[in-house]
């Protein structure tokens, strides 16, 4: 039974990934879990100097899902090279090192200094977070730009790309087709949703950023449906997520058109979640008799 | 070793209108925890995605059991405070630093839903112990302080010691003291820090902040660090992590 999937050229030795942010660098996570299950780790976002984020109140529980405005805090390119690039040394798992820039320089900074770090196997660009005014979702938003930042990004590359796409658009083909034709390896989506919060009681936002990118099961069919959208318009491989909690969620991005999940959320009610969900698509497979997991990828449009 | 597990509940008791006692059977994890550290309580209904940290009220290591007093606040902790004994929870933990066992007369003041923790601390200190115990109005716990030193009340609304808060209560009663340890609203904190700095005495403080993962990933907790912080190499320390206690100096609570 073969459980491996190519993303651009790199096996990944099962289609389950970690969601960046929710997963760190992997290390926090690794006396509770074992990392080598999984099929890749995406880390948090990386730019070039150290970012200190949105004040808190940063998280807020919504119905099946949640808030968050963390506003990319990160400890920069140095760091991460240095401190956790190197711990994930001792992992059997792809690197996806997720990339973040508040302008185009930024990224192509980031993806520079990635270059020759062997332990790096794909990036993952984020040109989509809600909760960063300049960058982030100012990019993902303009078929124009995205095809252009994509297309500088490339230039820079040594590792193949994935561009991170937002679901906060009004035609989310129109936006992978542009990252598509400006050279994208791969694309992942969706990234969360914006949203807000009131507390009633205080008449006030309960995040100090007042709006916050919605994750969790209350998004996942949207999710599941712009994966599907996207998979009819693109050829390059799809990085399915968005409120992936079970095996059975993970298959239904695979089926749509998925190669590869990222599993984000989960990750806080359980933090076995990806090691379950890759464990339970061999169950499925089994089940159903799949010798190999790509006969599933995008298989409800051919029927 | 922080894990995941389910925790038979061995007993419940309301011990406030809206305050609810729980003892947990959790093995091992009792047997590491320490007191300030806190535990995440995972609710059973799967609408409700994130866990509540609770601190940790009473270890008992022998027989692998933890305790937690928790303040029903919604419907998470509501659904909490309708398990009763043989019921199972997920529970996670144990989480966060936990307070330093330090030599010496301890001044512990807590008020409201910050009490609880510092009943497991004035357990493990080994020096003489006075509690500053705040509420609004109802009283909780305090009985169970009684013999491990000496108590003073504060109640807000006057019905019991000194009307007002524990810092009106330390100015009524003068406290001698080596180290402070404090769990409580923020503006307490505030108090608590600017009277350790006058009073040049140590002080520990266990802050409370929204919360995702617990174990330090998500960034979703911090708050304002005077130094720079290990983790991002800015000024945010994460309170499930790099806390909940922190040295009075360290955090900027402004």
């Amino acid at each position: 039974m073969n459980t491996s999937v190519n993303i651009a050229g790199v096996v990944l030795k099962n289609p389950v990934t970690t969601a960046s942010g929710t997963f760190g660098s992997g290390l926090e996570y690794r006396e509770m879990m074992d990392l080598n299950s999984l099929g890749a780790v995406v880390t948090k976002g990386v730019a070039p100097v150290p970012w200190a984020g949105n004040p808190a109140p940063r998280i807020a529980e919504t119905p099946s899902g949640m808030l968050n405005a963390i506003g990319l805090q990160n400890p920069g390119i140095d760091v991460f090279i240095s401190r956790d690039l190197p711990e994930l040394e001792k992992y059997d798992t792809r690197v996806i090192v997720n990339v973040c820039g508040h302008a185009e320089e930024e990224y192509i900074e980031v993806v520079e200094r990635l270059a020759d770090q062997k332990r790096v196997d794909l990036l993952e660009i984020n040109i989509s977070c809600p909760n960063v005014k300049a960058g982030g979702i100012t990019f993902g938003t303009d078929p124009r730009f995205v095809e252009k930042i994509t297309a500088d990004i490339k230039k820079h590359a040594r590792q193949p790309v994935i561009m991170k796409l937002s679901p906060n658009v009004t035609n989310i083909s129109e936006i992978a087709m542009a990252a598509e034709a400006g050279g994208a390896d791969a694309i992942s989506l969706i990234n969360t949703l914006t949203g807000m919060k009131i507390d009633v009681e205080r008449q006030t936002f309960v995040l100090a950023n007042r709006t916050g990118g919605l994750s969790g099961p209350a998004i996942h069919p949207v999710a599941v449906r712009m994966v599907y959208e996207a998979a009819g318009h693109v050829g390059i491989p799809i990085i399915g997520m968005g409120g992936i909690m079970t095996a059975q969620d993970a298959l239904e991005m695979i089926l749509a058109g998925a190669s590869a999940v990222s599993v984000g959320t989960a990750n806080f009610t359980d933090p076995r979640a990806c090691e379950k969900i890759a464990a339970g698509i061999e169950d499925y497979m089994k089940r159903h008799g799949v010798e190999d997991i790509n006969d599933l990828i995008g298989a409800v449009r051919e029927r | 070793m922080t894990r995941k597990i389910s925790a038979e509940i061995v007993s419940q008791e309301r011990i406030a209108s809206d305050v609810c006692s729980m003892w947990l059977q959790t093995g091992d994890m009792a047997r590491e925890a320490k007191a300030g550290q806190f535990i995440n309580i995972f609710s059973a209904d799967r609408s409700r995605l994130l866990p509540r940290p609770i601190s940790i009220c009473r270890i008992d290591p022998e027989k692998g059991l933890l305790r937690v007093v928790y303040r029903i606040v919604g419907a998470g902790t509501e659904e909490f405070s309708r398990l009763q004994a043989g019921d199972s929870i997920q529970v996670m933990g144990p989480l966060g630093n936990g307070y330093p066992i330090e030599e010496g007369r301890a001044l512990l003041i807590a008020g409201g839903i910050g009490i609880p923790p510092m009943l497991q601390l004035a357990h493990s200190l080994p020096g003489p112990v006075t509690a500053v115990l705040g509420y609004r109005s109802e009283r909780f716990l305090e009985e169970e302080f009684a013999p491990l030193g000496d108590v003073l009340i504060a109640a807000e609304d006057g019905s019991c010691g000194t009307k007002g808060t524990v810092m009106d209560a330390l100015q009524e009663h003068p406290v001698q003291a080596d180290v402070i340890y404090s769990c409580g609203p923020a503006p307490m904190l505030r108090a608590v820090k600017d009277y350790a700095r006058d009073k040049g005495i140590k002080a520990w403080l266990s802050l409370e902040e929204r919360m995702a993962c617990g174990v330090g990933a998500c960034l979703g907790c911090v708050c304002k660090s005077t130094a720079v912080d290990d983790h991002t190499r800015v000024h945010n320390k994460r309170v499930c992590k790099d806390g909940p206690v922190f040295e009075a100096g360290e955090v900027d609570l402004s």
